[in-house]
Protein backbone atom coordinates (compact mmCIF):
# COMPACT_ATOMS: atom_id res chain seq x y z
CA UNK A 1 0.00 0.00 0.00
CA UNK A 2 1.35 3.38 -0.99
CA UNK A 3 0.96 6.31 1.33
CA UNK A 4 1.01 9.47 -0.72
CA UNK A 5 -0.54 11.48 2.02
CA UNK A 6 0.95 12.12 5.39
CA UNK A 7 -2.20 12.86 7.34
CA UNK A 8 -5.50 11.36 6.31
CA UNK A 9 -8.69 12.19 8.14
CA UNK A 10 -11.85 10.30 7.23
CA UNK A 11 -15.47 10.57 8.38
CA UNK A 12 -14.54 12.42 11.58
CA UNK A 13 -17.42 13.38 13.88
CA UNK A 14 -16.81 15.03 17.26
CA UNK A 15 -19.57 16.14 19.64
CA UNK A 16 -19.86 18.12 22.84
CA UNK A 17 -22.76 16.79 24.94
CA UNK A 18 -24.52 15.18 22.00
CA UNK A 19 -24.21 18.31 19.86
CA UNK A 20 -21.88 17.62 16.95
CA UNK A 21 -19.21 20.28 16.45
CA UNK A 22 -17.73 18.46 13.47
CA UNK A 23 -19.75 16.38 11.00
CA UNK A 24 -18.07 13.64 8.98
CA UNK A 25 -14.94 15.63 8.18
CA UNK A 26 -12.49 14.14 5.71
CA UNK A 27 -9.40 15.47 3.96
CA UNK A 28 -5.81 14.58 3.23
CA UNK A 29 -2.69 16.69 3.61
CA UNK A 30 1.00 15.98 3.08
CA UNK A 31 4.27 16.76 4.74
CA UNK A 32 5.87 19.99 3.62
CA UNK A 33 2.53 21.75 3.44
CA UNK A 34 1.27 24.73 5.38
CA UNK A 35 -2.45 24.26 5.71
CA UNK A 36 -4.84 27.00 6.82
CA UNK A 37 -7.89 25.90 8.77
CA UNK A 38 -10.63 28.43 8.01
CA UNK A 39 -14.22 28.98 9.03
CA UNK A 40 -16.43 31.20 11.17
CA UNK A 41 -16.48 31.09 14.99
CA UNK A 42 -17.92 27.76 16.09
CA UNK A 43 -16.96 26.07 12.83
CA UNK A 44 -14.94 23.51 14.75
CA UNK A 45 -11.40 24.67 13.94
CA UNK A 46 -10.17 24.32 17.53
CA UNK A 47 -12.20 21.14 17.95
CA UNK A 48 -10.45 19.61 14.96
CA UNK A 49 -7.00 20.60 16.25
CA UNK A 50 -7.74 19.24 19.72
CA UNK A 51 -9.06 16.00 18.28
CA UNK A 52 -5.90 15.55 16.22
CA UNK A 53 -3.89 16.27 19.38
CA UNK A 54 -5.70 13.45 21.17
CA UNK A 55 -7.44 15.81 23.59
CA UNK A 56 -11.00 15.03 22.51
CA UNK A 57 -12.67 11.74 21.82
CA UNK A 58 -14.21 11.11 18.42
CA UNK A 59 -17.64 9.70 17.74
CA UNK A 60 -16.85 8.36 14.30
CA UNK A 61 -13.94 8.45 11.94
CA UNK A 62 -10.28 7.62 11.62
CA UNK A 63 -7.02 9.53 11.57
CA UNK A 64 -4.06 8.00 9.78
CA UNK A 65 -0.52 9.33 9.87
CA UNK A 66 1.75 7.74 7.25
CA UNK A 67 -0.68 4.87 6.93
CA UNK A 68 -0.74 4.15 10.66
CA UNK A 69 -3.87 4.79 12.62
CA UNK A 70 -3.48 7.47 15.29
CA UNK A 71 -5.23 6.83 18.59
CA UNK A 72 -4.79 9.33 21.39
CA UNK A 73 -1.56 11.23 21.83
CA UNK A 74 1.65 10.61 19.88
CA UNK A 75 4.97 12.47 19.88
CA UNK A 76 4.71 12.74 16.08
CA UNK A 77 1.99 15.33 16.48
CA UNK A 78 2.62 18.48 18.53
CA UNK A 79 -0.15 20.76 19.73
CA UNK A 80 0.95 24.34 20.31
CA UNK A 81 -1.17 26.17 22.85
CA UNK A 82 -2.64 29.62 22.41
CA UNK A 83 -0.32 32.10 24.10
CA UNK A 84 -2.95 33.34 26.55
CA UNK A 85 -3.24 29.90 28.09
CA UNK A 86 0.36 29.67 29.30
CA UNK A 87 1.69 30.62 32.74
CA UNK A 88 4.59 32.76 31.53
CA UNK A 89 5.87 33.17 35.11
CA UNK A 90 6.83 29.50 35.24
CA UNK A 91 10.41 29.19 36.52
CA UNK A 92 12.07 28.17 33.28
CA UNK A 93 14.22 29.66 30.55
CA UNK A 94 13.75 29.39 26.80
CA UNK A 95 16.24 26.56 26.79
CA UNK A 96 14.41 24.80 29.62
CA UNK A 97 11.17 25.07 27.66
CA UNK A 98 12.76 23.54 24.56
CA UNK A 99 14.29 20.75 26.68
CA UNK A 100 10.74 19.77 27.73
CA UNK A 101 10.27 18.70 24.11
CA UNK A 102 12.80 15.91 24.70
CA UNK A 103 10.91 14.47 27.68
CA UNK A 104 8.48 12.61 25.42
CA UNK A 105 11.24 10.92 23.46
CA UNK A 106 13.14 10.15 26.65
CA UNK A 107 10.25 8.78 28.64
CA UNK A 108 10.23 9.09 32.40
CA UNK A 109 13.71 8.14 33.43
CA UNK A 110 16.05 7.72 30.48
CA UNK A 111 19.16 9.79 30.95
CA UNK A 112 19.40 13.12 29.20
CA UNK A 113 22.33 12.71 26.80
CA UNK A 114 24.55 14.71 24.50
CA UNK A 115 22.28 13.78 21.57
CA UNK A 116 19.37 15.39 23.42
CA UNK A 117 21.43 18.51 23.98
CA UNK A 118 22.28 18.53 20.28
CA UNK A 119 18.60 18.25 19.34
CA UNK A 120 17.78 21.15 21.66
CA UNK A 121 20.64 23.22 20.19
CA UNK A 122 19.44 22.50 16.66
CA UNK A 123 15.86 23.47 17.50
CA UNK A 124 16.98 26.70 19.15
CA UNK A 125 19.18 27.56 16.16
CA UNK A 126 16.43 26.76 13.65
CA UNK A 127 14.12 29.20 15.40
CA UNK A 128 16.92 31.81 15.78
CA UNK A 129 16.59 31.87 19.55
CA UNK A 130 20.30 31.47 20.47
CA UNK A 131 20.71 34.94 21.95
CA UNK A 132 17.56 34.50 24.00
CA UNK A 133 18.01 30.96 25.26
CA UNK A 134 18.86 31.90 28.85
CA UNK A 135 16.00 34.34 29.22
CA UNK A 136 13.05 33.62 31.46
CA UNK A 137 10.13 32.96 29.11
CA UNK A 138 8.06 35.99 30.11
CA UNK A 139 10.92 38.23 28.91
CA UNK A 140 10.10 37.44 25.26
CA UNK A 141 7.95 39.24 22.73
CA UNK A 142 4.81 37.54 21.41
CA UNK A 143 6.56 36.42 18.23
CA UNK A 144 9.53 35.06 20.15
CA UNK A 145 7.19 33.11 22.45
CA UNK A 146 5.63 31.46 19.38
CA UNK A 147 9.08 30.53 18.11
CA UNK A 148 10.03 29.11 21.52
CA UNK A 149 7.05 26.74 21.34
CA UNK A 150 7.89 25.82 17.75
CA UNK A 151 11.43 25.05 18.92
CA UNK A 152 9.98 22.78 21.61
CA UNK A 153 7.96 20.94 18.94
CA UNK A 154 11.14 20.59 16.83
CA UNK A 155 13.05 19.19 19.81
CA UNK A 156 10.19 16.73 20.22
CA UNK A 157 10.84 15.66 16.60
CA UNK A 158 7.17 16.16 15.82
CA UNK A 159 6.23 16.00 12.16
CA UNK A 160 2.78 17.51 12.39
CA UNK A 161 2.47 20.88 14.12
CA UNK A 162 -0.99 21.99 15.19
CA UNK A 163 -1.28 25.71 15.85
CA UNK A 164 -4.35 27.50 17.17
CA UNK A 165 -4.54 31.10 15.89
CA UNK A 166 -0.79 31.79 16.11
CA UNK A 167 -1.12 35.08 14.23
CA UNK A 168 -3.67 36.51 16.66
CA UNK A 169 -2.25 39.52 18.48
CA UNK A 170 0.97 39.73 16.44
CA UNK A 171 1.88 42.99 14.72
CA UNK A 172 2.87 43.12 11.07
CA UNK A 173 6.65 42.61 11.47
CA UNK A 174 6.12 39.71 13.85
CA UNK A 175 3.58 38.18 11.46
CA UNK A 176 6.15 38.43 8.68
CA UNK A 177 8.76 36.71 10.82
CA UNK A 178 6.33 33.92 11.75
CA UNK A 179 5.42 33.50 8.07
CA UNK A 180 9.10 33.13 7.21
CA UNK A 181 9.46 30.62 10.06
CA UNK A 182 6.57 28.59 8.63
CA UNK A 183 8.34 28.54 5.27
CA UNK A 184 11.51 27.18 6.92
CA UNK A 185 9.49 24.49 8.69
CA UNK A 186 7.75 23.51 5.45
CA UNK A 187 11.06 23.18 3.70
CA UNK A 188 12.19 20.94 6.55
CA UNK A 189 9.27 18.66 5.65
CA UNK A 190 6.97 19.54 8.52
CA UNK A 191 3.22 19.60 8.11
CA UNK A 192 1.64 22.69 9.63
CA UNK A 193 -2.06 22.75 10.38
CA UNK A 194 -3.00 26.24 11.46
CA UNK A 195 -6.34 27.72 12.46
CA UNK A 196 -6.66 31.25 11.18
CA UNK A 197 -9.36 33.92 11.02
CA UNK A 198 -7.87 36.77 9.00
CA UNK A 199 -9.02 35.95 5.47
CA UNK A 200 -7.01 38.78 3.90
CA UNK A 201 -3.69 37.12 4.74
CA UNK A 202 -4.65 33.56 3.76
CA UNK A 203 -3.01 33.45 0.28
CA UNK A 204 0.20 34.91 1.72
CA UNK A 205 0.62 32.27 4.41
CA UNK A 206 -0.96 29.02 3.26
CA UNK A 207 -0.42 26.89 0.21
CA UNK A 208 -3.47 24.79 1.09
CA UNK A 209 -6.66 25.51 2.96
CA UNK A 210 -9.40 23.52 4.65
CA UNK A 211 -12.72 25.38 4.87
CA UNK A 212 -15.00 24.23 7.65
CA UNK A 213 -18.41 25.07 8.95
CA UNK A 214 -19.13 22.21 11.28
CA UNK A 215 -19.10 20.29 8.01
CA UNK A 216 -16.52 20.03 5.29
CA UNK A 217 -16.87 22.88 2.80
CA UNK A 218 -13.74 22.37 0.75
CA UNK A 219 -10.09 21.35 0.98
CA UNK A 220 -7.25 21.74 -1.47
CA UNK A 221 -4.65 24.13 -2.90
CA UNK A 222 -5.35 27.72 -1.92
CA UNK A 223 -5.52 28.93 -5.54
CA UNK A 224 -8.30 26.47 -6.37
CA UNK A 225 -10.26 26.24 -3.15
CA UNK A 226 -10.01 29.68 -1.56
CA UNK A 227 -12.74 31.09 -3.81
CA UNK A 228 -15.50 33.62 -3.25
CA UNK A 229 -18.10 30.86 -3.56
CA UNK A 230 -16.53 28.55 -0.98
CA UNK A 231 -15.94 31.40 1.44
CA UNK A 232 -19.59 32.42 1.06
CA UNK A 233 -20.72 28.89 1.80
CA UNK A 234 -18.47 28.58 4.84
CA UNK A 235 -19.33 31.91 6.38
CA UNK A 236 -23.06 32.21 5.69
CA UNK A 237 -24.46 28.86 6.78
CA UNK A 238 -25.51 28.95 10.40
CA UNK A 239 -23.48 26.79 12.73
CA UNK A 240 -25.70 24.22 14.43
CA UNK A 241 -25.61 24.72 18.18
CA UNK A 242 -28.38 22.48 19.41
CA UNK A 243 -32.15 22.82 19.40
CA UNK A 244 -33.97 25.58 21.31
CA UNK A 245 -31.73 27.33 23.83
CA UNK A 246 -28.54 25.75 22.53
CA UNK A 247 -25.43 27.58 23.60
CA UNK A 248 -22.70 27.77 21.05
CA UNK A 249 -19.84 25.55 22.12
CA UNK B 1 28.77 26.18 71.94
CA UNK B 2 27.37 25.31 75.33
CA UNK B 3 23.91 26.22 74.17
CA UNK B 4 24.02 23.69 71.36
CA UNK B 5 25.51 20.96 73.53
CA UNK B 6 22.74 21.58 75.97
CA UNK B 7 20.18 21.52 73.15
CA UNK B 8 21.42 18.21 71.77
CA UNK B 9 21.66 16.61 75.22
CA UNK B 10 17.88 16.36 75.58
CA UNK B 11 16.40 13.35 73.91
CA UNK B 12 13.09 15.09 73.21
CA UNK B 13 15.04 17.86 71.47
CA UNK B 14 17.05 15.44 69.33
CA UNK B 15 13.84 13.74 68.27
CA UNK B 16 12.22 17.07 67.54
CA UNK B 17 15.17 18.26 65.46
CA UNK B 18 15.33 15.09 63.39
CA UNK B 19 11.57 14.98 62.92
CA UNK B 20 11.39 18.69 62.17
CA UNK B 21 14.15 18.47 59.58
CA UNK B 22 12.44 15.54 57.83
CA UNK B 23 9.03 17.17 57.84
CA UNK B 24 10.46 20.51 56.74
CA UNK B 25 12.34 18.87 53.89
CA UNK B 26 9.33 16.91 52.59
CA UNK B 27 6.94 19.85 52.83
CA UNK B 28 9.42 22.26 51.26
CA UNK B 29 10.01 19.83 48.39
CA UNK B 30 6.31 19.18 47.80
CA UNK B 31 5.56 22.89 48.04
CA UNK B 32 7.02 23.61 44.59
CA UNK B 33 4.40 21.37 42.99
CA UNK B 34 1.60 22.82 45.10
CA UNK B 35 2.57 26.41 44.33
CA UNK B 36 3.07 25.91 40.59
CA UNK B 37 -0.07 23.77 40.18
CA UNK B 38 -1.97 26.42 42.18
CA UNK B 39 -3.20 23.90 44.74
CA UNK B 40 -2.56 26.03 47.85
CA UNK B 41 -6.26 26.51 48.56
CA UNK B 42 -6.90 22.85 47.91
CA UNK B 43 -4.21 22.04 50.46
CA UNK B 44 -5.86 24.34 52.99
CA UNK B 45 -9.19 22.62 52.44
CA UNK B 46 -7.50 19.23 52.80
CA UNK B 47 -5.95 20.13 56.14
CA UNK B 48 -9.31 21.21 57.57
CA UNK B 49 -11.19 18.21 56.27
CA UNK B 50 -9.03 15.89 58.35
CA UNK B 51 -11.27 16.69 61.34
CA UNK B 52 -14.08 14.15 60.76
CA UNK B 53 -11.51 11.41 60.24
CA UNK B 54 -9.72 12.39 63.43
CA UNK B 55 -13.00 12.38 65.32
CA UNK B 56 -13.72 8.93 63.96
CA UNK B 57 -10.25 7.86 65.05
CA UNK B 58 -11.02 9.14 68.55
CA UNK B 59 -14.27 7.20 68.63
CA UNK B 60 -12.64 4.01 67.42
CA UNK B 61 -9.20 4.17 69.07
CA UNK B 62 -10.03 6.49 71.95
CA UNK B 63 -7.14 8.93 71.61
CA UNK B 64 -5.25 11.26 69.31
CA UNK B 65 -3.28 8.65 67.47
CA UNK B 66 -1.59 7.72 64.25
CA UNK B 67 -4.61 5.70 63.17
CA UNK B 68 -6.80 8.77 63.66
CA UNK B 69 -4.45 10.82 61.54
CA UNK B 70 -4.57 8.26 58.78
CA UNK B 71 -8.34 8.07 58.92
CA UNK B 72 -8.41 11.85 58.79
CA UNK B 73 -6.11 11.99 55.83
CA UNK B 74 -8.07 9.44 53.92
CA UNK B 75 -11.37 11.18 54.64
CA UNK B 76 -9.86 14.44 53.50
CA UNK B 77 -8.50 13.01 50.30
CA UNK B 78 -11.46 10.98 49.20
CA UNK B 79 -14.40 12.99 50.40
CA UNK B 80 -13.09 16.44 49.74
CA UNK B 81 -10.33 16.56 47.14
CA UNK B 82 -11.69 13.90 44.82
CA UNK B 83 -15.25 14.92 45.57
CA UNK B 84 -14.50 18.48 44.52
CA UNK B 85 -12.91 17.20 41.33
CA UNK B 86 -16.02 15.14 40.61
CA UNK B 87 -18.40 18.02 41.40
CA UNK B 88 -16.49 20.38 39.14
CA UNK B 89 -16.59 17.88 36.29
CA UNK B 90 -20.26 16.97 36.56
CA UNK B 91 -21.74 20.43 37.11
CA UNK B 92 -21.09 23.98 35.99
CA UNK B 93 -19.48 24.76 39.37
CA UNK B 94 -15.74 25.39 39.31
CA UNK B 95 -13.37 23.53 41.59
CA UNK B 96 -12.86 26.34 44.13
CA UNK B 97 -16.56 26.61 44.98
CA UNK B 98 -16.95 22.82 45.06
CA UNK B 99 -14.01 22.59 47.42
CA UNK B 100 -15.38 25.31 49.71
CA UNK B 101 -18.69 23.49 50.07
CA UNK B 102 -17.22 20.05 50.65
CA UNK B 103 -14.55 20.98 53.15
CA UNK B 104 -16.83 23.06 55.35
CA UNK B 105 -19.37 20.25 55.30
CA UNK B 106 -16.61 17.80 56.28
CA UNK B 107 -15.45 20.14 59.04
CA UNK B 108 -19.01 20.45 60.38
CA UNK B 109 -19.41 16.69 60.35
CA UNK B 110 -16.22 16.52 62.38
CA UNK B 111 -17.53 19.01 64.93
CA UNK B 112 -20.73 16.95 65.31
CA UNK B 113 -18.79 13.70 65.61
CA UNK B 114 -16.64 15.18 68.37
CA UNK B 115 -19.77 15.56 70.51
CA UNK B 116 -20.01 11.80 70.66
CA UNK B 117 -16.44 11.25 71.85
CA UNK B 118 -16.76 10.01 75.45
CA UNK B 119 -13.64 11.70 76.86
CA UNK B 120 -13.17 15.41 76.18
CA UNK B 121 -10.13 16.07 73.99
CA UNK B 122 -7.81 19.01 73.79
CA UNK B 123 -8.21 20.20 70.21
CA UNK B 124 -5.45 22.74 70.73
CA UNK B 125 -2.88 19.99 70.37
CA UNK B 126 -4.31 19.03 67.03
CA UNK B 127 -4.72 22.60 65.80
CA UNK B 128 -1.23 23.81 66.68
CA UNK B 129 0.83 20.65 67.03
CA UNK B 130 3.63 19.98 69.49
CA UNK B 131 6.85 18.83 67.92
CA UNK B 132 8.57 18.64 71.32
CA UNK B 133 6.20 15.83 72.20
CA UNK B 134 6.98 13.87 69.03
CA UNK B 135 6.95 10.14 69.71
CA UNK B 136 8.50 7.08 68.10
CA UNK B 137 5.47 6.42 65.94
CA UNK B 138 5.47 10.01 64.70
CA UNK B 139 9.14 9.77 63.79
CA UNK B 140 8.53 6.58 61.86
CA UNK B 141 5.65 8.25 60.05
CA UNK B 142 7.93 11.16 59.16
CA UNK B 143 10.59 8.79 57.79
CA UNK B 144 8.05 6.80 55.83
CA UNK B 145 6.34 9.86 54.38
CA UNK B 146 9.64 11.40 53.28
CA UNK B 147 10.68 8.11 51.69
CA UNK B 148 7.36 7.80 49.87
CA UNK B 149 6.82 11.39 48.75
CA UNK B 150 10.27 12.54 47.63
CA UNK B 151 11.37 9.53 45.53
CA UNK B 152 7.76 9.02 44.40
CA UNK B 153 7.56 12.49 42.89
CA UNK B 154 11.09 12.30 41.49
CA UNK B 155 10.13 9.16 39.59
CA UNK B 156 7.48 11.05 37.63
CA UNK B 157 9.30 14.38 37.59
CA UNK B 158 9.31 14.82 33.80
CA UNK B 159 5.59 14.28 33.22
CA UNK B 160 4.91 16.32 36.35
CA UNK B 161 6.89 19.28 35.03
CA UNK B 162 5.00 19.09 31.72
CA UNK B 163 1.72 19.06 33.65
CA UNK B 164 2.69 21.96 35.90
CA UNK B 165 3.67 24.04 32.91
CA UNK B 166 0.58 23.42 30.81
CA UNK B 167 -1.89 20.65 31.69
CA UNK B 168 -3.65 20.74 28.32
CA UNK B 169 -0.52 20.41 26.22
CA UNK B 170 0.75 17.74 28.59
CA UNK B 171 -2.44 15.78 27.98
CA UNK B 172 -1.91 16.13 24.23
CA UNK B 173 1.53 14.64 24.78
CA UNK B 174 0.03 11.56 26.37
CA UNK B 175 0.73 12.54 29.98
CA UNK B 176 -1.82 11.13 32.43
CA UNK B 177 -2.67 14.54 33.86
CA UNK B 178 -5.53 13.39 36.10
CA UNK B 179 -3.51 10.57 37.61
CA UNK B 180 -0.69 12.99 38.43
CA UNK B 181 -3.21 15.35 40.03
CA UNK B 182 -4.44 12.55 42.26
CA UNK B 183 -0.81 11.68 43.04
CA UNK B 184 -0.18 15.26 44.19
CA UNK B 185 -3.29 15.11 46.38
CA UNK B 186 -2.08 11.85 47.89
CA UNK B 187 1.39 13.31 48.50
CA UNK B 188 -0.17 16.36 50.19
CA UNK B 189 -2.28 14.16 52.43
CA UNK B 190 0.77 12.13 53.45
CA UNK B 191 2.78 15.27 54.14
CA UNK B 192 -0.07 16.59 56.27
CA UNK B 193 -0.29 13.41 58.26
CA UNK B 194 3.38 13.79 59.11
CA UNK B 195 3.21 17.51 59.89
CA UNK B 196 0.03 17.39 61.99
CA UNK B 197 2.05 16.38 65.06
CA UNK B 198 4.73 18.98 64.40
CA UNK B 199 2.93 22.18 63.50
CA UNK B 200 -0.76 21.29 63.66
CA UNK B 201 -3.55 21.60 61.16
CA UNK B 202 -3.70 25.40 61.05
CA UNK B 203 0.00 26.03 60.50
CA UNK B 204 0.86 23.10 58.21
CA UNK B 205 -0.13 25.11 55.17
CA UNK B 206 2.62 27.63 55.91
CA UNK B 207 5.23 24.91 56.14
CA UNK B 208 4.01 23.50 52.82
CA UNK B 209 3.71 26.70 50.78
CA UNK B 210 6.09 29.29 52.27
CA UNK B 211 9.47 27.73 51.32
CA UNK B 212 8.52 27.14 47.67
CA UNK B 213 6.85 30.54 47.41
CA UNK B 214 10.04 32.16 48.76
CA UNK B 215 12.20 30.41 46.16
CA UNK B 216 9.69 31.24 43.43
CA UNK B 217 10.42 34.92 44.06
CA UNK B 218 14.15 34.33 43.77
CA UNK B 219 14.80 31.95 40.88
CA UNK B 220 13.92 31.20 37.26
CA UNK B 221 15.18 27.64 37.53
CA UNK B 222 12.79 24.81 38.37
CA UNK B 223 15.40 22.59 40.06
CA UNK B 224 16.62 25.46 42.20
CA UNK B 225 13.06 26.11 43.30
CA UNK B 226 12.48 22.42 44.06
CA UNK B 227 15.66 21.70 46.05
CA UNK B 228 15.96 25.22 47.43
CA UNK B 229 12.42 24.89 48.80
CA UNK B 230 13.35 21.60 50.45
CA UNK B 231 16.52 23.13 51.93
CA UNK B 232 14.67 26.18 53.20
CA UNK B 233 11.92 24.02 54.71
CA UNK B 234 14.56 22.01 56.57
CA UNK B 235 16.53 25.05 57.74
CA UNK B 236 13.38 26.92 58.77
CA UNK B 237 12.11 24.00 60.84
CA UNK B 238 15.42 23.52 62.62
CA UNK B 239 15.91 27.23 63.25
CA UNK B 240 12.35 27.59 64.49
CA UNK B 241 12.88 24.75 66.93
CA UNK B 242 16.12 26.22 68.23
CA UNK B 243 14.43 29.58 68.75
CA UNK B 244 11.52 28.02 70.56
CA UNK B 245 13.99 26.14 72.81
CA UNK B 246 15.96 29.32 73.52
CA UNK B 247 12.91 31.47 74.19
CA UNK B 248 10.64 29.15 76.09
CA UNK B 249 7.55 31.29 75.61
CA UNK B 250 7.48 30.72 71.82
CA UNK B 251 5.53 27.60 70.76
CA UNK B 252 7.55 25.48 68.33
CA UNK B 253 5.02 25.28 65.47
CA UNK B 254 4.50 29.02 65.43
CA UNK B 255 8.26 29.61 65.63
CA UNK B 256 8.85 27.46 62.53
CA UNK B 257 6.19 29.19 60.46
CA UNK B 258 7.36 32.62 61.67
CA UNK B 259 10.94 31.90 60.58
CA UNK B 260 9.66 30.83 57.15
CA UNK B 261 7.42 33.89 57.02
CA UNK B 262 10.35 36.21 57.70
CA UNK B 263 12.32 34.51 54.89
CA UNK B 264 9.37 34.95 52.54
CA UNK B 265 8.94 38.61 53.40
CA UNK B 266 12.67 39.17 52.90
CA UNK B 267 12.51 37.54 49.45
CA UNK B 268 9.47 39.61 48.56
CA UNK B 269 11.10 42.83 49.69
CA UNK B 270 14.72 42.31 48.64
CA UNK B 271 14.56 39.75 45.84
CA UNK B 272 16.86 41.06 43.11
CA UNK B 273 14.53 40.36 40.19
CA UNK B 274 10.99 39.80 41.39
CA UNK B 275 11.24 41.54 44.78
CA UNK B 276 9.80 44.91 45.65
CA UNK B 277 13.21 46.54 45.88
CA UNK B 278 14.23 45.17 42.50
CA UNK B 279 11.10 46.66 40.99
CA UNK B 280 11.53 49.99 42.75
CA UNK B 281 15.20 50.33 41.91
CA UNK B 282 14.62 51.97 38.60
CA UNK B 283 16.52 50.55 35.73
CA UNK B 284 18.29 52.96 33.46
CA UNK B 285 15.77 54.71 31.26
CA UNK B 286 16.19 53.84 27.60
CA UNK B 287 14.76 57.11 26.35
CA UNK B 288 17.57 58.01 23.97
CA UNK B 289 17.92 54.53 22.51
CA UNK B 290 14.18 54.29 22.00
CA UNK B 291 14.04 57.68 20.31
CA UNK B 292 16.95 56.90 18.01
CA UNK B 293 14.91 54.16 16.33
CA UNK B 294 12.63 56.84 14.95
CA UNK B 295 15.36 59.26 14.10
CA UNK B 296 17.05 56.65 11.97
CA UNK B 297 13.76 55.73 10.38
CA UNK B 298 13.63 52.01 11.21
CA UNK B 299 10.88 51.89 13.74
CA UNK B 300 9.90 48.30 13.03
CA UNK B 301 13.25 46.58 13.00
CA UNK B 302 13.73 44.40 16.04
Amino acid sequence: MKHDHALKIADLTVSYRRIPALHHIGFEVSCGQCVGLLGPNGAGKTTLLKTLAGLLGRETGTIHFHGREVRGATPDIAYLPQRGQIDWDFPTTVRGLVEMGRYLRLGWWKKYRATDDAAVDAAITAMSLEPLQDRQISALSGGQQQRAFLARALAQEAHVLLLDEPFAGLDKPNQDTLRATFRTLRQAGKLLLVSHHDLATVPLIFDRVVLLNGEMIAAGPTAQVFTEENIQRAYTTRVFAGVDHGHAV
Amino acid sequence: MNFFNDLWSHEFMRRALVGGALIGFTNGFLGTFIVLRRMSLMADALSHSMLPGLALGLLVAGGLSASGLFLGGITAAFLVALGAMLLARTSRLKEDASLAILYTVAFSAGVVLLQFVPTPVDLKHWLFGDILGIGDADLWIAYAVTLAVVPGLLLVLRPLVLTLFDPMVARSQGVKVDALHVLLIAASVLAMISSAQAVGVILMLGLLVAPAATLYLLTDNFSTMLWGGAALGTAGSVLGLVLSYRFEKIPSGAAIVLVLGVCFLAAWAFGPRYGLLGQLRKRRHFHDESLSRWEHGHGHKH
